[in-house]
């Protein structure tokens, strides 16, 4: 997806992910691991839910209270990695933080998370962009080291 | 009576004078709440400490320490006059939270059993909740909640309906954070004594903003921060009534609050205040708070209190014919207007109201206290001072009824 997205259209898919999330929800199923995710500095209050079957990400949800960014960012983040497996889904969390940091990334792996690129013109805001991403790297990165 | 005209008092403050922008817009601030801006005058006494008074206090061998020690003297009493108390009823602490957990460890803690009783509401904030929430742990005594009404306001007849001989503590903020509306502590204390109970009051949100007085309100402590009052940061007051002073534990020990000691463990401790300022204290802060206090006693807290009122009233008529903005505390009576725009999230607005210029807060304050009352799991919190003016109020209002999109703030 090219950088030069318009403006109406990156509001347009935030708005959607955020009105009607795609993985919004609570699996009640024991082989999900769960991380809860908070900040003492904004209202995002969630848990990111990750089943991973033989190294491969076969879901991916998230749920709680969470405003338009983190909403649309982590929904975002549930369907670029379902079907990667972790290696993969690592990359893609490496350029996405890359994106919203302002340092050289790979955009080819980012598809509709491009639409969070400006995300440092609001500081503020950057935990909400990235709340549910970080989650998912915890879980993923705990994971790893258990294998080893 | 003196009014207050904002235009000549920004002239005080350097970020008035200094024409602070954000997001490349003229600053507009709205989250008094949270802080407030510092006058020159508060500036001018810190820096006298840092480059012409410097020496610690408590330690008069020479001339420039016995400086110190009359300095703090003159700022405790300034501070006793401000509220009507005692000059030896004034604690120096770091604000509203450490005089909270002073009472809370030095007293609670010591007189309160399993069978007692503290009361507070679902309206607190954090640091009038917590302290009491551990005092609970170690005591074994039972935190409770006086029932709001249903506007989510402490009325003293609530508190008749569930005080008894077992309460022992009433925990109630003078004015709450997030709906700001002023209680009736005066009646509340009367209740309480009937009880035998005690008031503490936090005063983080009252006294900056209105006349106080201890006496008059006959509260048992009162707590409040210098920072919301145009004051430094780290330093604030804990007033006590002189009798529950000498009954409370301090809190830290160390120097400057013992008499003497040797070494069998004998330990003599000073008189309060002096008893609970252990360690150096925050010098420059004592010197900022005295330089704010005189400051706001010049303006006079009736008349800032009156031109809040008028501030807010104005705001509000404004905000009404918004058809969009959802208000949740029009009948309040101090500066805090709590509101959100139909379909957006708080943070989101907030947001927004960043990319206009506008400082404003966000948050979910109290989770209980906005789902029980207001249905709302956050809300924009809009909080004014004596410097906002008429045009502040007619810029936050035009910002929120053209700003359809927050988006706008990431995309702009």
């Amino acid at each position: 997806m090219p950088i030069s997205l318009d403006p109406q259209m990156m509001r347009a898919i935030i708005m959607d992910h955020y009105e009607k999330p795609r993985n919004k929800r609570t699996p009640h199923d024991d082989r999900y691991q769960m991380m809860h995710i908070d900040s003492p500095n904004c209202i995002d209050d969630i848990n990111v839910f990750l089943l991973e079957e033989n190294g491969v990400i076969s879901d991916c949800a998230f749920d709680g209270i969470a405003c338009t960014i983190s909403t649309a960012s982590t929904d975002i983040m549930t369907e670029l990695v379902i079907g990667k497996n972790v290696q993969d889904a690592l990359y893609i969390i490496e350029q996405y933080q890359k994106m919203i940091h302002e340092q050289p990334f790979d955009d080819t792996v980012l598809d509709e998370a491009i639409v969070f690129i400006n995300t440092h013109r609001q500081a503020a805001r950057i935990k909400c962009a990235t709340i549910g991403w970080d989650a998912l790297k915890e879980l993923l990165d705990h994971d790893h080291k258990h294998e080893k | 009576m003196k009014k207050i005209d904002p235009y000549l008092i920004r002239d005080d403050f350097p970020m008035f004078k200094n024409k602070v922008m954000m997001q490349g817009k003229p600053l507009i601030f709205l989250d008094n709440a949270s802080t407030t801006f510092k006058p020159y005058a508060v500036e001018k006494a810190v820096n006298a400490y840092l480059q012409y008074e410097t020496a610690n206090s408590h330690r008069g061998d020479y001339d420039l320490c016995y400086n110190v020690d009359v300095k703090i003297d003159e700022a405790r009493a300034t501070l006793a006059k401000f509220i009507n108390a005692e000059k030896r009823e004034i604690v120096f602490t770091s604000g509203t939270s450490m005089s909270i957990n002073l009472i809370a460890y030095g007293y609670g803690t010591k007189y309160l059993t399993k069978d007692d009783e503290i009361l507070i509401t679902q309206a607190e904030h954090a640091s009038n909740v917590l302290p009491w929430f551990k005092v609970g742990e170690m005591t074994g005594c039972k935190i409770n909640y006086i029932p709001l009404n249903e506007d989510g306001k402490l009325v003293p007849e609530n508190l008749r309906k569930v005080i008894s001989k077992k309460t022992k503590i009433i925990a109630v903020a003078h004015v709450t954070n997030v709906l700001g509306f002023i209680v009736d502590i005066k009646e509340i204390t009367k209740i309480a004594h009937q009880y035998g109970a005690i008031v503490v009051c936090d005063g983080a949100q009252s006294v900056p903003h209105m006349p106080t007085d201890v006496k008059d309100l006959d509260v048992d402590f009162l707590s409040f921060s210098g920072h919301k009052m145009v004051g430094p940061t780290g330093i604030g007051v804990l007033y006590g009534k002189y009798g529950l002073l000498e009954k409370t534990a301090p809190f830290m020990t160390g120097g400057g609050m013992n008499a003497k000691f040797d070494m069998c463990g004998d330990v003599t401790y000073l008189q309060p205040p002096s008893k609970f300022e252990a360690g150096t204290q925050n010098i420059e802060g004592i010197y900022g708070l005295k330089a704010a206090t005189d400051y706001l006693m010049s303006l006079g807290m009736e008349n800032i209190r009156r031109y809040e009122d008028e501030l807010r009233t104005y705001a509000i008529e404004k905000l009404k014919k918004n058809e969009r903005v959802i208000l949740y505390n029009e009948k309040a009576e101090s500066g805090i207007i709590t509101f959100n725009i139909k379909g957006v999230f708080a943070q989101d607005e907030a947001t927004y109201l960043n990319s206009q210029g506008i400082a404003c807060r966000s948050g979910q304050h109290c989770a209980k206290v906005l789902l029980d009352y207001l249905g709302e799991v956050a809300t924009v919190r809009a909080s004014l001072y004596f410097y906002n003016t008429k045009e502040d109020i007619d810029a936050f209002v035009s910002a929120l009824e053209k700003g359809g999109d927050f988006l706008d703030a990431y995309f702009a």
